[in-house]
């Protein structure tokens, strides 16, 4: 518990290194929390054998939101798209570093949710998607 | 009796409880639901224990005494209220429930495409989404009575939408996010002088001060248990009783019905009429428990101790550089501080506060509406209730200070 604002988060919290919105971008997908308003966008450029060569997120919402989808948004750089669908919430977990109860669990895994519905074209994003 | 918040907390086990070893649980939440004493825990473990049997149709002792012990509830409750009579009390799930029977029995019966209902800005989404939802199916107007920058009703408006000849207006008593107390009654009879009816949310109020039906002249009154003491799973719908007389039932099923044949039925009367199936039968007697406590430490005691710690809490905040307040002065609420800490989301601001135990609210506390209005997705939420302390107050600003050391 004491982790939880650990200085990796406050600081990318603060100092966000992937944030913003990629005019034009290949894929674009974003999403609320309905419990506390959070909100994430995500948007990716894509090379031509389909592996991601800029990503960016805009949002608002807790640091431990914003926190997971600048370092969620880091790690995709130079993945293929069929390496960013593996990705599932162990992951997201392993970058932050810590554990979380169900409630921001939501909250850190928002921006994973967003990713994946991008990336497979959903038309909404579903909780199945980061289980 | 001498309102003394030693021995009150006493009969509150959980507050003896440590979050983790040596850290005490010091309990801001209780507008969320709030804390049992050892006298509604112990009623319904006696009933289950001791009494335990369904109602109103067997002839066996078990029978008569539950029978008879979820009766005397009801009687509770409505004297606590003030209502006529205990047939005017139907229990429910919860308030929103209450609100919805409103909605699916008076409202359809009553209300066509076109017609009004004035809301209030400040409307918990209980009652907001049962006549959004009425909006859809049937294509009701809404309109809703604005909130101003300090947080109460704009009565003015509020007048001139009167103009346009509501059926209902329904209001919140008492903001869960604002703390705002508004004027119920003269709502009410403005409400009435406009040949509207009016339903009053009472999940925030019947808790914390006394509320007289009669003398607000409240047509509906709906409230829950489990803010007030009682258990979750059971709150109560007031209702004038020629309303409640002439609405259609509600839910159909066992209890509701006077006689049944294979193509027809006949409603009980009232309450059962709106009570189908088994109830809460344990939790009707937590609830009876519940108001039994209140009224022994006196409802006005109650009241002068939350304002007392509201005052307490609205000062302490106002000195922490960063803390903005929403919502009126202490004279004009009850016992809800909501506040924004600059640059810090309020669910980083919970959990940090959760470290050293304390437990606040963080969200938009199912009033998003409202939230949008100020412009903010959320809030941090204080609130207090007969048991709370300065010292408990005190302990939050502390770890408000611990939030600004970490998030710099």
């Amino acid at each position: 518990m004491d982790d939880l604002y650990r200085e990796q988060i406050i600081e990318r919290y603060k100092n966000p290194q992937y944030r913003g919105h990629l005019d034009p971008h290949d894929i674009q997908f974003e999403d609320d929390n309905p419990l506390c308003g959070d909100h994430i966008e995500i948007t990716i450029r894509v090379d031509g054998n389909n592996k991601v060569t800029e990503a960016a997120f805009e949002g608002k919402g807790c640091a431990i939101s914003q926190a997971s989808a600048d370092l969620l948004v880091e790690s995709i750089h130079s993945k293929s798209l069929d390496e960013v669908k593996r990705l599932n919430k162990q992951d997201v977990l392993d970058m932050l570093g810590i554990d979380l109860g169900p409630v921001r669990l939501k909250c850190a895994l928002l921006s994973l949710k967003v990713l994946k519905a991008g990336v497979y074209g959903l038309g909404e994003a579903s909780d199945d998607l980061v289980e | 009796m001498i309102f003394d918040v030693t021995r009150i907390r006493g009969d509150f086990p959980i507050l003896n409880r440590e979050i983790r070893p040596g850290v005490p649980v010091v309990y801001l939440d209780s507008t969320a639901t709030s804390q049992k004493p050892s006298a509604v825990i112990e009623a319904m473990d006696t009933f289950y224990r001791q009494s335990n049997a369904n109602i109103n149709r067997g002839v066996h002792t078990l029978a008569e005494e539950a029978t008879a012990f979820y009766e005397a509830a009801r009687e509770k409750v409505a004297k606590f209220i003030h209502a006529p009579s205990p047939r005017q009390v139907i229990f429910t799930r919860n308030t929103t429930e209450s609100i919805n029977l409103v909605a699916y029995t008076w409202a359809r019966a009553n209300l066509k495409t076109g017609d009004l209902v004035i809301l209030t800005e400040m409307e918990h989404h209980s009652n907001l989404v049962p006549w959004l939802m009425l909006k859809t199916e049937r294509g009701i107007r809404l309109e809703f009575i604005p909130v101003t920058e300090v947080g109460m009703l704009d009565l003015e408006a509020y007048r001139a939408l009167l103009n346009q000849g509501p059926k209902l207006v329904s209001f919140t008593h008492m903001s869960n996010v604002l703390g705002t107390i508004n004027p119920a009654a003269e709502i009410i009879r403005l409400a009435h002088e406009a040949g509207a009816l009016a339903l009053v949310d009472g999940a925030q109020s019947v808790p914390h001060f006394v509320v007289d039906v009669q003398a607000l002249d409240a047509d509906f009154l709906a409230f829950s248990a489990h803010k007030m003491l009682g258990p979750t799973g059971i709150g109560a719908l007031y209702g004038k009783t020629k309303l409640l007389e002439e609405m259609p039932p509600f839910l159909g099923g066992g209890d509701m019905i006077k006689t049944v044949h294979l193509r027809e039925f006949v409603p009980n009367s009232l309450p059962h009429k709106f009570e189908a199936g088994t109830p809460a039968i344990a939790e009707a007697i937590g609830f009876g428990a519940a108001v039994d406590y209140l009224t022994t430490v006196g409802m006005e005691a109650v009241a002068a101790h939350e304002h007392d710690i509201t005052e307490y809490a609205l000062e302490r905040l106002e000195e922490v550089p960063g803390v903005k307040l929403f919502g009126p002065g202490a004279q004009d609420k009850g016992g809800v501080a909501a506040f924004t800490f600059d640059g810090v989301h309020p669910h980083d601001v919970a959990q940090i506060l959760d470290r050293d135990g304390i437990a606040v609210r963080a969200g938009h506390h199912c009033a998003q509406p409202l939230h949008e209005k100020f412009g903010i997705p959320a809030t941090s939420r204080a609130s207090f209730y007969l048991y709370n302390t300065k010292e408990e107050v005190d302990k939050l600003v502390e770890g408000i200070y611990k939030v600004k050391e970490i998030f710099g």
